[in-house]
């Protein structure tokens, strides 16, 4: 709380909030925070899930109302709770994590949807629709055909669209909650350039992101919560990715090359001349047990085509596969799981975890012979596998029947790598494994990849985060247009080599 | 035009498999290529339509209903007892007070969805129960017969005498249905009320998150449906000139095949009034077809089931598929 008056220089803020409280079932949400943006500022938020950013920006945005006591100050007005309505047309506007827009409806209508609102009928004015849209994408150098639904356009131009339709919004406050968690490097450096426009044009952006480099290039200054309490309030100069990860986790990390030399294990999986025309072409190479191997590169390079091919879900065209010196082709992903693979899918959400299912359920899903008893699965075998897990790894859980949904990101990471250990595999993919994982539970998940390929699994990490493999695999590829570009080894080289060829 | 082709996938192929059945019966039987009996289709497919378009409108607003088509069995007989009660009255005061109670039937709809959170397949068979059950208690299932004048007299707008001698027409129900076609259409794709229900069937949480009214979304949804239930189900009276308690029970599958048939998803956020429409003509010139070609009426439903089968993969895979030169030209851009 402190210097909240000494950096602005006297500036008076666009928004400020003071003594925010907000209680759910019991649990203290947010503690008296306060929170103030400048005009026309980039301000980042920061802290851990559950550190009660999503409440903060769902207060400021109307959905929740505070307890009594709040202070609202916006815009010269004072209110002491907002309602959606009145923000919108006050211009706050909410870019959400998952959007909220409308795949099926075109690119015009999901940009200009606000002039759809309001309570009377009246008839849609499609051209004034379509030149609002064509006037919002060029203010961000933007070209759509904004005739197309919005599901002809991947996830980097729909966050587009959504910045779009705040700009229709008359936005003065732009809330961005995890823009750029699934955009590649250049769509994130895209997107940054953008905010930097809004910003130039007067418009204050919050900016909400787990990657703290990004943070740091963004952001003029930094609100950081814990545990729902307000730690402080930082000018970005000067701040390091240690010392924010500090004040969001209360705790040290430091962070070291883990490469170790494995050539003398045996070889556990030969990859010979693999393609699959237009996906990857001529991939050759071999990871060892007990080695991790980092495969990185952007996003579209073919990593995860690559891994789906070896999971046995896609079907290469030419080469060959040796697992354990053998031969081996899979028709389907049960094949590659029958023998030794497995892969942590890079979207946990939707494909590698079933959210309202049990944690046990989802545990055991994979591995299912293992239970039965009989001929049937049994309740107690169930149990006793999922509780040995739980303890391998560390997962925090309360009850093993509850909602894996009610899981931390983190923890929800650790029972979908359970799930796959439970399988006994020889060679485990995780692909792209920190993806809405906080900084806090990434280096949790590391210690568990090294305890792993210290057991002996073969383990291939494939990740658009360079850090993440230059510091936790043994040896790195850099993957780019579907073929081995590079080989590095991150105990020879520095960080920045990898980031040079790889964002080169 | 490949533009056109591609936003419009599943109308083009629905319009392909129309056309090739259609050529196929022209040329398996004397009697289906003529005018009179494409008028004859248009005259009994129109209730179906007029259904269809209110279906889809539930469709499109992410929901289902199980229950309009014995509603409008309801509304049938509640608005024959009530015309004789009244002494006759006419078209305007039949159509209102059809389209009246079939609003209030669609309304109990929305109310139990929305207000108790029931899902909307759940509310409407449980409804369906309940109008159906309703209705044949109160009647003991029987028929009226005795319908005002005007309800049973038939209206046509267009006539023709063919060179052979027989008569083609048009009838009342064509115009209804092209007047409830146009209105649907206008409705869901002109308007922002109707904009709004695509958006609340699209990702219903991103249409709360703008403050759109869910609940009157599920009442117009439903009540438009209900619309055209009432409607539909007056003019079915007046077509088969009485009111059978249970003369439309199951119809109800049937038109929600045809629905979906025309695009609409499931789910919600999309379907057109066109594909609606080819979807219940596609059906229509199934069954007329082949009882012109002789079939057993007992093998109808089991041909029908097929093409909706064959018309659904057709139109869910992607037109590149289908079309392999399209795909070259897209690989060009």
């Amino acid at each position: 709380m402190t210097g909240r008056e000494s950096a602005e220089g006297g500036q008076k803020p666009l928004l400020s909030l003071r003594n925010i409280n907000m209680t759910f079932g019991g649990v203290k949400a947010l503690k008296a925070v306060s929170f103030d943006v400048l005009p026309g500022e980039v301000h980042c938020l920061a802290g851990e899930n559950g550190s009660g950013k999503s409440t903060l920006i769902k207060i400021i945005t109307g959905v929740y109302r505070p307890q009594d006591g709040a202070v609202i100050d916006y815009d010269g007005q004072t209110y002491s709770h907002m309602s959606p309505v009145t923000a919108q047309n006050s211009g706050i506007q909410v870019i959400w994590q998952d959007l909220a827009l409308f795949p099926e409806m075109s690119v015009a209508e999901n940009i200009a949807f606000q002039t759809l609102l309001g309570r009377w009928p009246r008839f849609v004015n499609y051209n004034s629709m379509r030149e609002k849209a064509i006037k919002a994408l060029a203010r961000l150098g933007v070209t759509l055909d904004v005739d197309r639904p919005l599901k002809d356009y991947a996830i980097a131009q729909r966050q587009i669209v959504a910045i779009a339709r705040a700009l229709v919004g008359e936005a003065k406050l732009v809330f961005m909650d995890e823009p750029t968690a699934s955009l590649t490097q250049s769509e994130t450096d895209h997107l940054l350039d953008i905010v930097r426009t809004l910003s130039a044009s007067g418009v204050a952006v919050v900016f909400v992101s787990h990657r703290l480099a990004e943070v740091l290039e963004i952001s003029s200054r930094l609100t950081v919560l814990r545990d729902g309490a307000l730690v402080g309030v930082y000018p970005t100069a000067g701040m390091t990715q240690s010392r924010i990860t500090e004040l969001m986790t209360g705790k040290t990390f430091d962070q070291t090359v883990r490469a170790r030399n494995v050539d003398a294990n045996p070889v556990v999986l030969e990859v010979e001349g693999l393609s699959r025309p237009g996906q990857f072409e001529d991939i050759s190479f071999a990871v060892r047990r007990g080695e991790t191997l980092g495969i990185t590169g952007l996003l579209g390079a073919g990593r995860t085509e690559l891994a789906l091919s070896l999971f046995g879900m896609l079907k290469p065209r030419s080469g060959t596969v040796k697992l354990q010196g053998k031969l081996v082709q899979f028709s389907s992903n049960r094949d590659a799981i029958a023998a030794g693979i497995a892969y942590l899918s890079e979207d946990r959400l939707s494909l590698g975890l079933i959210q309202p299912q049990s944690i046990a359920d989802n545990l055991v899903i994979a591995s299912l012979d293992r239970i039965k008893d009989g001929g049937l699965l049994s309740d107690v075998r169930k149990q006793e596998l999922v509780a040995r897990w739980i303890a391998d790894l560390g997962v925090k859980i309360g009850q093993q029947g509850d909602a894996i949904s009610t899981l931390s990101g983190g923890n929800q990471q650790r029972v979908a790598i359970a799930k796959w250990l439970a399988t006994d595999p020889k060679l485990l993919i995780l692909d792209a494994p920190t993806v809405g994982v906080d900084v806090g539970a990434r280096a949790g998940i590391f210690d568990i990849v090294a305890k792993l390929a210290d057991s002996g699994l073969a383990i291939i990490l494939i990740s658009d985060e360079v850090p993440e493999v230059y510091f936790n695999a043994d040896r790195v590829l850099h993957m780019a247009q579907g073929r081995i570009v590079n080989q590095f080894t991150p105990s020879d080289c520095a960080l920045r080599d990898i980031e040079a060829a790889v964002y080169a | 035009m490949r533009k056109v082709v591609q936003s419009h996938a599943t109308e083009f192929a629905l319009l392909a498999v129309i056309v090739i059945i259609s050529l196929f019966l022209s040329i398996a039987t004397d009697r289906f290529f003529s005018l009179g009996n494409a008028f004859d289709l248009l005259n009994t497919s129109s209730v179906n339509i007029i259904f269809a378009v209110g279906l889809l409108v539930v469709l499109i607003a992410g929901g289902i209903d199980i229950s309009f088509a014995v509603a409008a069995s309801v509304v049938q007989y509640v608005a024959a007892l009530l015309l004789g009660w009244m002494g006759g009255g006419g078209w305007i005061s039949g159509l209102l007070i059809a389209g009246a109670l079939g609003v209030l039937l669609g309304a109990v709809n929305a109310f139990l969805i929305h207000k108790f959170r029931i899902i909307s397949i759940v509310a409407t068979i449980a409804t369906f129960n309940i109008y159906f059950g309703l209705l044949m208690f109160f009647t003991r299932g029987v028929s009226i017969y005795n319908l005002p004048d005007w309800l049973t007299s038939r209206v046509i707008l267009f006539e023709h005498e063919m060179a052979d001698g027989s008569w083609v027409e048009i009838t009342l129900p064509v115009l209804v249905m092209l007047i409830c076609v146009v209105a649907t259409w206008v409705f869901i794709t002109r308007t922002t009320t109707g904009r709004q229900l695509y958006a609340f069937g699209d990702n219903p949480e991103g249409a709360r998150r703008f403050g759109i009214n869910i609940g009157a979304m599920q009442f117009i949804a439903f009540g438009w449906l209900g619309l055209m239930a009432g409607i539909g189900g007056l003019i079915q009276a007046h077509y088969a000139q009485e009111v059978v308690p249970n003369a439309l029970y199951g119809r109800e599958l049937d038109v929600l095949a045809a629905v979906v048939l025309g695009g609409a998803r499931l789910g919600g956020g999309k379907g057109s009034v066109l594909g609606c429409v080819l979807g219940v003509l596609l059906i229509s010139i199934t069954q007329n077809g082949l009882n012109l070609a002789g079939v057993s009426p007992y093998a109808f439903k089991m041909i029908v089931g097929a093409i909706i089968l064959v018309a659904i993969t057709l139109s869910n895979t992607s037109i590149e598929k289908l079309l392999p030169f399209m795909r070259q030209e897209e690989g060009r851009k």
